[in-house]
């Protein structure tokens, strides 16, 4: 197979701008560029506003590019109305049809498509077997609840079998126990039919569990495309850093020999990082939580020290969160497991800690020079 | 479950509407079809005989020795039933494709169209409908017009025929249809015509599946409210319709008016009331119902 027969959906340098009512206008899509390819499921994640329903809807065809293209099958879908594009979308708010009932909701697709009643029906016992609605049939949406109309909704849409199913935050309508589980269920869901998934949240959290690929978005552009082991490793920049997980960043210029450099922070604080960026450079450093414990009684030149003092630690289950405080005031939090924790919770507030890290493992962005 | 204090209250809330109505509505509305079988009184009035040949001389029993049975009064009830139908249909299909253009426009001039839609009730009833008689008549604006542009060699017969009775009508009750249909209209879902289209429906399809079926409570209030005044009113057909387009709200204020036959006007004023009650109970099964759900 060729490289353009495997990409589903290919968006090329897509620019969009609307007219801002308040003058002037707001690029919600700057540029953007990326590829699904068969069978993956894609994420876009970004703070709200940052564009992912936009793009949704450039793909579904609601929205039009003031330039760049989106190609669906390799083929350019400029102009080609949103009823002729093999794509289906969740919509956020559902969009159920209130005068349907959920069978009437779900076979929507193939009756505008004029497929024959048996094979309907079949069709209809299948996907509300998938989505676990069986039984379900003759219910309006207004009898049904929240989780059960999403639903409806995601059986509405794949009933058509798709090429790509479009989901716009699904699961934001949902409790907490709900969206994790509805988590799970979408996953192995686009796992067993093999559609592509294009997947829209605000939540990180959820990137990381269900995605193969999360596109970080940050006002119309896009930070940074990737696995989420690789987003949350070796984040490509701050805001990414800042929006996956929890992290202490710091942000300075390299000083000393290339041997030992030291990131200088403005306010004065200076950490040992690894080798690798020039004396002269612009870096910012990223330590997770779970990087830091207490220095080990004889630290040799693989870990940097921080001195700090504990100001109060949370319980958080299966471990214990360590809040210090840095002599700049910045607080930085340490999650250490097993003997780690252990040591760490002999420790009372208020007393003097050195928190340890090794160099090799947290990440690194280098700016400039 | 109400509480006492709810109940008390909405006792207190709906008695002074319940007696109005019952005292002011319901009172005439017994002694009309308590007269409808009455016998009429020789010189006007009734005499308290029972006597149900009022129904007959419409439906075609008669009593033989005072009124015959004649199938003009049963011509004329179908007659107003009909044109009352076709006006509906006349003021849905221009209403209609209206709201949805002015549902469309931004908000400060939905609310400028709404009002302009209003604004003929400033206006007398009768005084706006002789200008359509000044309108249509053969020497009228639409014949002097037409014959000047030389489209027509003749006037037109216009006025005094059911089509100007049907205009005359279309027109005075144009905004009962409008104003329920923009109601409806305006509330109209969008991300649902949305998600029809992303599902495959082109606008056709999306219109008969999604936007007609969501619009049908206002449809169907337009219609009722369209249909009632349509169905009793004699002011049009006399002004418009002459004496060749009677309707049955003409029949009614002739005998009540001239004949002096009350007991028959009730009659025929209880069979308008019994196709209204009809009309209004198909309108609560049909979509009262499914209103409820939601
Ligand atoms: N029709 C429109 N007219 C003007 N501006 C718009 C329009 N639609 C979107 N925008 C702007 O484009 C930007 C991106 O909007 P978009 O809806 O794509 O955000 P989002 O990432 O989906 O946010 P959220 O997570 O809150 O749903 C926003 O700044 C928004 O104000
Ligand atoms: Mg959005």
């Amino acid at each position: 197979m060729t490289q353009a027969a495997e990409s589903i959906v290919e968006v090329k340098e897509a620019v969009k701008r609307f007219p801002a009512p308040e003058g002037g206008v707001v690029t919600a899509l700057d540029s953007i560029s990326l590829k699904v390819q068969q069978g993956q499921f894609v994420t876009l994640l970004g703070p709200s506003g940052c564009g992912k329903t936009t793009l949704l809807r450039t793909i579904s065809g609601f929205e039009d590019l003031d330039s760049g293209a989106v190609l669906i099958g390799g083929e350019s879908v400029l102009g080609v109305p949103p009823y002729r594009r093999p794509v289906n979308t969740v919509f956020q708010n559902y969009a159920l049809f209130p005068h349907l009932s959920v069978s009437g909701n779900v076979v929507y697709g193939l009756e505008v498509a004029g497929i024959k009643k048996t094979e309907r029906d079949h069709r209809l016992k299948e996907a509300l077997e998938r989505v676990g609605l069986s039984g379900f049939e003759r219910r309006k949406p207004a009898q049904l609840s929240g989780g059960q109309q999403q639903r409806v909704a995601l059986a509405r849409a794949i009933i058509n079998q798709p090429k790509l199913l479009l989901l716009d935050e699904p699961l934001s309508a949902l409790d907490r126990n709900l969206r994790q589980s509805m988590q799970l269920e979408l996953k192995s869901l686009q796992h067993d039919l093999g559609i592509c998934f294009l997947f829209v949240t605000h939540d990180q959290e959820e990137a990381l569990t269900m995605s193969d690929q999360v596109v970080v978005l940050n006002q119309g552009r896009i930070e940074q495309i990737g696995p989420p082991d690789l987003l949350y490793h070796k984040p490509a920049t701050r805001f990414v850093a800042e929006f996956i997980g929890d992290s202490a960043i710091f942000s300075g210029r390299i000083q000393n020999t290339e041997a030992s450099p030291v990131l200088v922070t403005e306010d004065g604080l200076g950490i040992p990082v690894g080798r690798g960026p020039k004396p002269g450079d612009h870096a910012t450093l990223i330590i997770r939580p779970e990087n830091l414990s207490l220095a080990p009684p004889n630290p040799d030149d693989s870990v940097s020290i921080l001195d700090a003092v504990l100001e109060q630690s949370v319980f958080r289950g299966a471990t214990h969160q360590y809040v210090c405080v840095l002599p700049n005031g910045t607080s930085i939090s340490a999650t250490p497991t097993g003997a780690d924790d252990e040591a760490f919770s002999r420790v009372s507030p208020g007393d003097s800690v050195q928190l340890a890290f090794r160099r090799n493992i947290p990440h690194l962005i280098i700016e400039s020079q | 479950m109400a509480s006492k204090r709810d109940t008390r209250r909405l006792i207190a809330l709906l008695t002074p509407g319940t007696l109005f109505l019952g005292i002011f509505f319901l009172g005439p509305l017994a002694v009309m079809v308590i007269f409808s079988f009455l016998t009429p009184g020789l010189y006007g009035g009734v005499e308290w005989n029972f006597y149900h040949w009022n129904y007959g001389r419409i439906l075609g029993w008669a009593d033989g020795d005072w009124e015959e049975f004649d199938p003009v009064y049963a011509q004329i009830f179908f007659r107003s039933v009909r044109l009352a139908f076709t006006n509906v249909l006349i003021t849905l299909l221009i209403c209609y494709p209206a709201a949805l253009w002015v549902s469309g426009l931004s908000v400060r001039w939905r609310t400028f169209v709404v009002f302009i839609i209003t604004l003929p009730f400033f206006v007398s009833l009768v005084v706006r409908l002789f200008c359509w008689v000044l309108i249509l008549r053969p020497s009228g604006f639409l014949n002097t017009t037409l014959l000047g542009l030389g489209v027509i060699s003749e006037p037109i017969d216009i006025i005094f025929t059911e089509t100007a009775v049907l205009i005359g009508m279309a027109y005075i009750l144009l905004p009962f249809m409008f104003l329920p249909l923009y109601a409806s209209i305006e509330k109209l879902d969008y991300s649902l015509l949305e998600a029809s289209s992303d599902l495959g429906a082109n606008p056709f399809q999306t219109f008969l599946r999604v936007t007609l079926p969501s619009t049908l409570p206002g449809i169907a209030a337009g219609a009722v409210l369209v249909f009632i005044p349509s169905l009793g009113n004699f002011i049009v057909p006399d002004l418009l319709g002459g004496a060749k387009v009677l309707m049955i709200g003409n029949l009614v204020e002739q005998q009540f008016l001239s004949a002096r036959n009350w007991p028959f006007g009730s009659a025929l004023s209880v069979m308008i009331m019994l196709v209204m009650f009809l009309a209004i109970v198909i309108y609560l099964r049909r979509i009262g119902r499914s209103e409820i759900v939601r």
